[in-house]
């Protein structure tokens, strides 16, 4: 009978001592993991320039927040509560970890021979985090195995189902964490039956429950599986390292990295090429990402770090619709080519141009930037700006659907995508009963105005939505303000111009706008489309300070410049649509809610899908224009989720919004059942015709 | 193979409010847009792809005056590799044979294989292509909505006729075809590729560079003249067809065999 158990560095394992055995295996392990680490960040280095390295102090708070504290993980709760533990657990065996493989190289004499304190309170997280980790594992296999959530499935388009991998995975980290288990199991039923100093574990964890199975196994066979349980361990735990590189698993090492460098900026898109200027542009050979080298350094790092959990996908309008793009391949597929084109063993392979072999033309043009997948992601992979910069790219060689094409060269000659005259532009403001009760000065170029409403091209021209045009002016003038219009002198914001790929041409409508609002001299720009106070916000440089015309209704509501009549009580119930470029891209949620609750006898109901997971009503600008395949619309699809809430007038705070509503509302049969209002025409509606003078006035 | 590509300038009508000017035998020009005119444009495609294939260059001319540079610019911009302005004032109010005449002239200063035209301009008589195949005595064919290069100095080419069908023909090099749009989807040009070729030459040829007689040409020597140009006055309004979906639909397939849409 053996006297005291053996550590794995004393003992010999096939005539090698375990503490040569162990330090080689560490030494291989760790060396091969600094191979493959260096291969994988080969092409992040022919990658393009990404400045990603200013704001730290923002940047490690957002790590905090998004990476260590999970924030984003709840949103899908039963696989977010999962991830946090697994998280948390893997976070807490670290140390663990490091202990561990100093014992097998050192041998016990590493530790000291009455632990301390502190050592006992971390063994007994220790034993929990491995324990909760190894149910967590079995929990997740269960799901993917027999409940198959659907955002985990892989349509036949984008190849095999990944299920057996990710099955593997967690088997391989459940090896770790039992090996872990059984390891300190067995000495300690060992050291029980030699009457020694039982190593105390913690009760109820997984180690605790190995060695009460095993209290009464003979010495011999105890020693044996604790040694075999070390080199399980130790195997396992290399052949885990050097393995994660190879799919979704590598997102453990390069999340961190994500998340620190995540955009900062939202509602921008990424310039051409960072460092170019735009009057150097020019010279710039090739625009876009044409292939893999054209993405950033960062846009690289995404591919590796999509985790394939399928949230993005979940959230998004155009795979929702059956367009044929899931933004989940766009990551999948990218990862898939980078490990294909840049290989860890052997060398690169000639770059095939990626639209054509990784990505289709149709799902590149699929997208409607509404950002529901960057919303959503934990990882904060960005998905707007690497379309954006393929649509760059397929601009650039001519490959531009034909439906665009005219509203392209309509917007080059005429400043707008219908081809109308630009002196007509303001012709909205002609209508008779609107000059009765308003006059909207005309700048043209001129000052005369401390505030300019920026109209756009679809409230301009569109016979409908003119309506909303004028609604915003009356609003403007009940409120007292000194507004005009730019009338002939204005353009299109070109904010989808520059999302659909067409540089240029946005610059070009960029500066005549700029020139334009420059020369009228205002102080500040009120809209009424999300899409082009999005453009003059981000897009646009040095321009006075920009407001949605439902962040000036709502301070009025405030400080009581306006008040309503009480809405009749006439079964309306009333949802609010958050427009993508209002809300996801600018966070105004709260400002349009609050001025629907400050009428009186409003009721109103939220779709589930609301703020920041808003749906998508299909988008506007170019993307009016695009024949997308689908299989339905995403208005339609809308239009159902507000009957579905419960409402049957959706209130709307974006021209194109209310086009895309309006006509899925006549697509969906909902006619008489449905309504769509725009939050300036309810308002106009409904104002207290007396101007009010106190905040608690009323009409 | 060399190609030409015979193009033109004109009002582009889809972003355009036409009026008639004051003399009523013509439009209001003031407030225009132009672009290429549009079967023009699939034929500087399809040259292109030809090209792509076959190998050779594709040359643009137009006869005008300066503004037409534009659209020569436009289609160096999609790829073509030379572009010329034919340009005299002696060519201004051309009929569709001074036209043609101008172009012949030009076209015997090179050697092409193969001309194009698109099969007619937005404000004019597809005239100019079948003028100038008569006059080079090349074979012409009109309405082409296919080309295959065949071995041996030929081409197999198709056009739609009556009622859907497709006709098949082979033709010899060289010839003049008249390109139908729908031929091909052409690229897109954008800014970028304009300003890219903003600084290219693009050579003038006059009527002596030509070897025209200018009395030969021009609105004198026309023999087609434009005596009026009228906006028809508006119809009636629609018929609105009412009732539900399926009785609509019904309704419009009903009209749709009477007035001969379907057969």
């Amino acid at each position: 009978m053996l006297d005291a158990i053996q550590s794995p560095a004393q003992a010999t394992y096939w005539f090698i001592q375990g503490r040569i055995l162990f330090s080689i295996l560490a030494l291989i392990g760790t060396a091969c993991f600094i191979y493959i680490a260096a291969k994988r960040l080969a092409p992040l280095m022919k990658g393009q320039r990404d400045p990603r390295f200013d704001r730290p102090f923002l940047r490690l708070g957002r790590l905090l927040q998004y990476w260590f504290l999970q924030w984003r993980h709840p949103r899908f709760i039963g696989a977010g509560i999962l991830h946090i533990l697994i998280f948390a657990g893997f976070i807490t065996l670290v140390i663990r970890t490091g202990s561990l493989m100093t014992l097998g190289i050192a041998g016990a004499s590493a530790e000291p021979a009455v632990p301390s304190l502190l050592s006992r309170i971390y063994s007994t997280f220790a034993d929990y985090a491995g324990t909760v980790v190894f149910f967590c594992m079995v929990v997740a296999v269960v799901r993917r195995l027999v409940f198959k959530p659907a955002r985990y499935a892989v349509p036949a388009r984008y190849g095999k189902a990944r299920t057996a991998d990710a099955v593997f995975l967690l088997a391989l980290i459940a090896i770790l964490m039992g090996a872990d288990a059984l390891f300190d199991g067995a000495r300690a039923a060992a050291q029980f039956q030699l009457v020694q100093p039982v190593e105390s574990l913690a009760i109820f964890s997984l180690p605790w429950m190995v060695k009460n199975a095993l209290i009464f196994t003979p010495v011999p066979i105890l020693q044996n599986l604790h040694l075999g349980a070390y080199l399980t361990h130790q195997l396992a735990f290399f052949f885990l390292l050097c393995y994660r590189p190879f799919g979704i698993q590598f997102h453990v090492e390069t999340s961190f990295f994500s998340i620190y460098f995540a955009k900062l900026d939202r509602g921008t898109v990424k310039p051409v090429r960072w460092g170019v200027s735009d009057d150097r542009l020019d010279q710039v050979k090739s625009f876009g990402v044409k292939n893999f080298e054209d993405f950033t350094w960062k846009h690289i790092l995404d591919f590796y770090s999509c985790a394939d959990c399928g949230r993005c996908s979940d959230q998004c309008p155009a795979n929702a619709v059956g367009r044929p793009l899931s933004p989940r391949f766009i990551s999948v597929k990218g990862r898939d080519y980078a490990f294909r084109h840049y290989p860890v063993l052997g060398q690169s392979h000639n770059g095939q141009p990626l639209v054509g072999n990784v990505y289709s033309e149709e799902e590149i043009w699929s997208c409607t930037t509404c950002g529901a997948c960057e919303a959503e992601c934990p990882l904060f992979i960005e998905q707007i700006d690497k379309i954006v910069d393929l649509r760059r790219g397929l601009v650039d060689d001519g490959k531009v659907p034909q439906s665009l094409q005219k509203p392209l060269k309509a917007l080059e000659s005429r400043g707008n995508p219908y081809g109308k005259m630009e002196k007509k532009r303001a012709d909205w403001v002609k209508d008779k009963d609107f000059q009765q009760a308003c006059t909207v000065r005309i700048l043209n170029g001129k000052p005369g105005a401390d505030t300019l409403y920026f109209v756009d091209s679809i409230t301009s021209y569109d016979d409908r939505i003119q309506s909303i045009g004028r609604a915003t002016a009356k609003i403007l003038t009940r409120i007292g303000t000194n507004f005009g219009i730019l009338g002939a002198a204005e353009k299109d914001s070109g904010h989808e111009v520059r999302r659909f790929g067409e540089e240029m041409l946005f610059m070009a409508l960029r500066d005549h706008n700029s020139d334009a609002i420059k020369a009228s001299g205002v102080q500040r720009i009120v809209t009424n489309d999300p899409h082009a106070y999005n453009a003059l916000k981000h897009d646009y440089k040095d321009m006075p300070p920009v407001e949605h015309i439902s962040q000036t209704i709502a301070r009025e509501v405030k400080s009581g410049g306006i008040a309503f009549e009480p809405l009749p009580d006439d079964g309306s119930v009333y949802t609010y649509h958050d427009p993508c470029y209002l809300g996801r891209h600018n966070g105004i949620y709260d400002d349009p809610r609050e001025v629907l609750d400050a009428i009186p006898g409003l009721k109103r109901v939220e779709m589930p899908r609301s703020r920041d997971r808003s749906f998508c009503c299909g988008s506007g600008g170019l993307a009016l224009f695009y024949e997308p395949k689908e299989e339905q619309r995403m208005g339609v699809v809308r239009v159902r989720m507000a009957a579905e809430a419960g409402a049957n007038v959706i209130v709307t705070a974006c021209p194109f919004c209310m086009v895309n509503i309006e006509d899925a509302i006549k697509v969906a049969g909902m006619e008489g059942r449905m309504t769509a209002i725009d939050i300036t025409e309810l308002v106009d509606r409904q104002v207290c015709v007396e101007r009010a003078v106190s905040p608690l006035a009323s009409c | 193979m060399e190609i030409l590509v015979c193009a033109k300038r004109v009002p582009d009508t889809s972003e355009n409010e036409i009026e008639l000017d004051r003399a009523g035998t013509g439009i209001e020009s003031d407030e225009l847009v132009y672009s290429i005119n549009e079967p023009d444009n699939y034929a500087v495609e399809e040259a292109l792809q030809l090209v792509d294939r076959a190998g050779g260059s594709v040359t643009v001319a137009t006869v005008g005056s300066e503004d037409d540079e534009e659209i020569l610019r436009r289609e160096m911009a999609m790829g073509a590799h030379n572009a010329v302005l034919l340009s005299d004032e002696a060519f201004e109010g051309s009929d569709g044979r001074g036209t043609a005449a101008v172009l012949k002239a030009f076209v015997g200063k090179g050697k092409y294989d193969l001309i194009l035209t698109g099969v007619q301009a937005d404000d004019g008589a597809a005239q100019v292509g079948g003028m100038l195949a008569a006059m080079l005595d090349y074979p012409f064919a009109a309405l082409v909505n296919s080309i295959e290069v065949l071995d041996g100095g030929k081409l197999k080419i198709a056009r739609e006729i009556e009622g859907g069908n497709r006709e098949v023909s082979e033709i010899d090099l060289p010839c003049v075809l008249s390109i139908q749009t729908g031929i091909n989807e052409p690229r897109y040009v954008g800014m970028r590729g304009i300003r890219q070729v903003a600084s290219r030459e693009i050579p003038t040829y006059d009527s002596s560079d030509l070897g025209i007689d200018p009395d030969t040409v021009g609105e004198a020597a026309a023999k087609v003249k434009r005596l009026d140009y009228f906006i028809p006055a508006l119809g009636k309004g629609a018929e609105m067809l009412e009732g539900s979906p399926e009785e609509i639909a019904g309704k419009l397939v009903e009209l749709l065999k009477v007035k001969g849409g379907l057969n």
